[in-house]
């Protein structure tokens, strides 16, 4: 398994599209659609290969203190999977909906590169290299939410690099307290030596990595630029920010750093449960309040990330695998609902609930879909999203925690009022609705059909004899906490 | 200590202009300093008192040296900020021109 291939092949695509496809423009949905491709079937491959061992590469033949190492465990290999997925679903629906913005290859050059970056994060093992991999994605992030040349995107392109780099900022003042502490950067070296330190500096490295990652992860204190940005990218880059983006820099870096580095603290857990509860209830609050449909919807992904928080934060294996499981559910159905808010801008040139109406004759398919997603999000019984929010509450029932699952349970609700809302307005007959002429062509409505296909059997993830082989591996890395520095550095000391 | 201390107030300097001014063009200087903070802190962690340049050279005593990767690192993060920047001030340029102002107070289309 080569590890490097996951960050050469979209880089190398990236520039690949620059030089020939500014010619063409059919060159970069085919160069890109194939290297995410690629991407999607070695992640595959990695992953069926990973569960039970750990894959090293040891950058330059350096061994793991000295040089940077990637690493590819379960975890890694359930994000890459995410990540490539929700790309091709993405690419798949940007080729007819990019067609009316300007300049083709410089999006699809654009995507790759937030992609290699993303994935740079994933696989690397080193605490510079991820942040090096994490201005990548964002930069080429900034630009992508501007891509649409309008005056609200680049308000919202700026409001979010600017609060992008001032986490940035925390996060290096964060690296470099880490590296005069424990003198090494490579993140299994760290959790090894961290014990030998004083115990405040956990708290003081968490509060700088908290600030940090946790505003890419838009919890609720930091969140401000994500309506903003989330709502003004075109849609296909909406779904990649909200169901992919969001995750990787920020779900996936906690995990990686407060449970296989800083071991799991019970302050810190708790620190996330209360970020997380916070998170539901705020923003499902104001997302009902929403008239923008894509608003709307970036709020309700603040409200499923703070699922995910509540299910780490409580720490049990239980609410550990109800995280993960809701993860992944998430990057489907919120990607999902995303697509169908583009299909309704493209064919009825708005985003405005108001004057919405008549989706079902209009665009049947995106009618269809948008009702499963609406139906999975909201955790209704047959959909994937159902089951992973009854696992997180369960959890918290086990661990005693009532209020907590109480109010896990009043957040579904205002999950449910808020696309219950979009539902009744998109559906109305009683008003006549503007078009544009257009309408979803096969590769958008292949896109939305497949991503609803895995909202309808997602649930079969948790079957006894699957389970084993997909979400418990992954599960196991996270709860296995510094059994990571045993996995990393076992080979190479 | 006192160099620790100068750098952190430097930090606070590029966040309160951040947070407060409401020039487009002051918030991207703002972003800088607080970038140059940042820095400063990586090769104070770094220096060493006393210590010469991290160069290895034959038949010469062995001296204390300081850290030359967090010297390394800031040449990486040195060249990351010049690219936020560039695009930051992108950014602003367009901003300019579709709302011919700096202000971000009069920037306000977007609500919530």
């Amino acid at each position: 398994m080569n590890l490097p291939l996951f960050v050469i092949i979209p880089l190398f695509t990236a520039f690949l599209i620059t030089l020939i496809a500014g010619k063409k423009d059919i060159w970069g949905v085919v160069l890109s659609l194939s290297a995410t491709g690629a991407l999607t079937v070695l992640a595959v491959i990695g992953f069926s290969r990973v569960s039970g061992e750990t894959v090293i590469y040891e950058v330059g033949g350096w061994p793991a203190p000295i040089g940077i190492v990637m690493v590819l465990d379960a975890l890694s290999a359930f994000m890459l999977i995410i990540v490539s997925g929700v790309a091709v679903t993405a690419l798949l629906y940007s080729i007819q909906y990019i067609r009316h913005l300007s300049a083709n290859w410089k999006y699809y050059a654009l995507f790759m590169l937030m992609l290699s970056g993303m994935n740079g994060v994933i696989i690397t093992g080193d605490l510079f290299n991820l942040y090096v991999f994490m201005e990548i994605a964002l930069l080429a992030a900034f630009a992508l939410v501007a891509y649409g040349s309008r005056a609200r995107e680049f308000e919202a392109a700026f409001k979010y690099a600017i609060m992008g780099s001032v986490s940035s900022m925390l996060i290096l003042i964060g690296i470099g307290v880490t590296y005069s502490a424990t003198s090494t950067l490579t993140l299994a070296k760290v959790a090894q030596v961290l014990p030998e330190q004083p115990a405040q500096l956990i708290v003081w490295l968490a509060a700088f990595f908290l600030a940090g990652f946790g505003l890419k992860a838009a919890m609720v204190p930091f969140h401000a630029w994500l309506p903003d940005a989330h709502s003004s990218a075109p849609a296909p880059i909406s779904s990649m920010l909200s169901g992919v983006l969001i995750k990787v820099l920020g779900i996936y870096v906690i995990i990686r750093l407060f449970f296989n580095v800083f071991n799991a603290p019970p302050v810190l857990l708790s620190v996330l449960t209360v970020l997380g509860i916070i998170s539901i209830v705020a923003a499902g609050l104001v997302s009902i309040l929403q008239w923008d449909l894509k608003r709307l919807l970036a709020y309700s992904s603040i409200s499923q990330i703070g699922y995910i928080l509540l299910g780490l934060g409580l720490g049990t294996p239980l609410a550990i695998l109800g995280a993960v499981f809701h993860l992944f559910n998430h990057a489907v159905f919120k990607s999902l609902l995303f697509y169908n808010a583009g299909s309704i801008e493209l064919s009825m040139g708005t985003r405005n609930l108001k004057s919405m109406g008549r989706l079902t004759e209009r665009l049947p398919v995106t009618s269809g879909t948008s009702m499963i997603a609406s139906l999975a999000i909201s955790g209704i019984p047959p959909f994937n999203g159902f089951f992973s929010k009854l696992i997180i509450i369960m959890a918290a029932v086990a661990a005693g925690k009532f209020w907590l699952s109480a109010l896990a349970i009043i957040g579904s609700v205002l999950t449910l009022a808020a696309v219950l809302k979009f539902q009744q307005y998109s559906r109305r007959r009683s008003v006549e609705v503007e078009s544009t002429g257009e309408t979803t062509g096969l590769a958008m409505n292949t896109a939305m059909l497949a991503l609803a296909l895995i909202c309808i059997i997602g649930g079969c993830l948790l079957l006894p004899g699957i389970k084993e082989f997909t979400l418990e591996p992954v599960v196991n890395v996270i709860s296995g906490k510094l059994q990571y520095i045993q996995l990393v550095l076992g080979r190479s000391l | 200590m006192t160099l620790y201390i100068l750098c952190f107030v430097l930090f606070l300097v590029g966040l309160y202009g951040v947070i407060t001014k409401r020039d487009l063009i002051k918030i991207i200087l703002s972003i800088g300093i607080l970038g140059y903070a940042a820095n400063l802190f990586l090769i104070l962690v770094a220096y060493r008192h006393g210590a010469v340049y991290p160069i290895l050279v034959e038949n010469a005593d062995r001296q204390a040296m300081v850290d030359p990767l967090p010297q390394a690192l800031v040449l990486t993060s040195i060249v990351i900020e010049l690219g936020i920047t560039a695009l930051l001030v992108a950014l602003a340029v367009r901003l300019f021109q579709k709302y011919k102002t700096f202000d971000i107070t009069k920037i306000r289309r977007l609500r919530g």
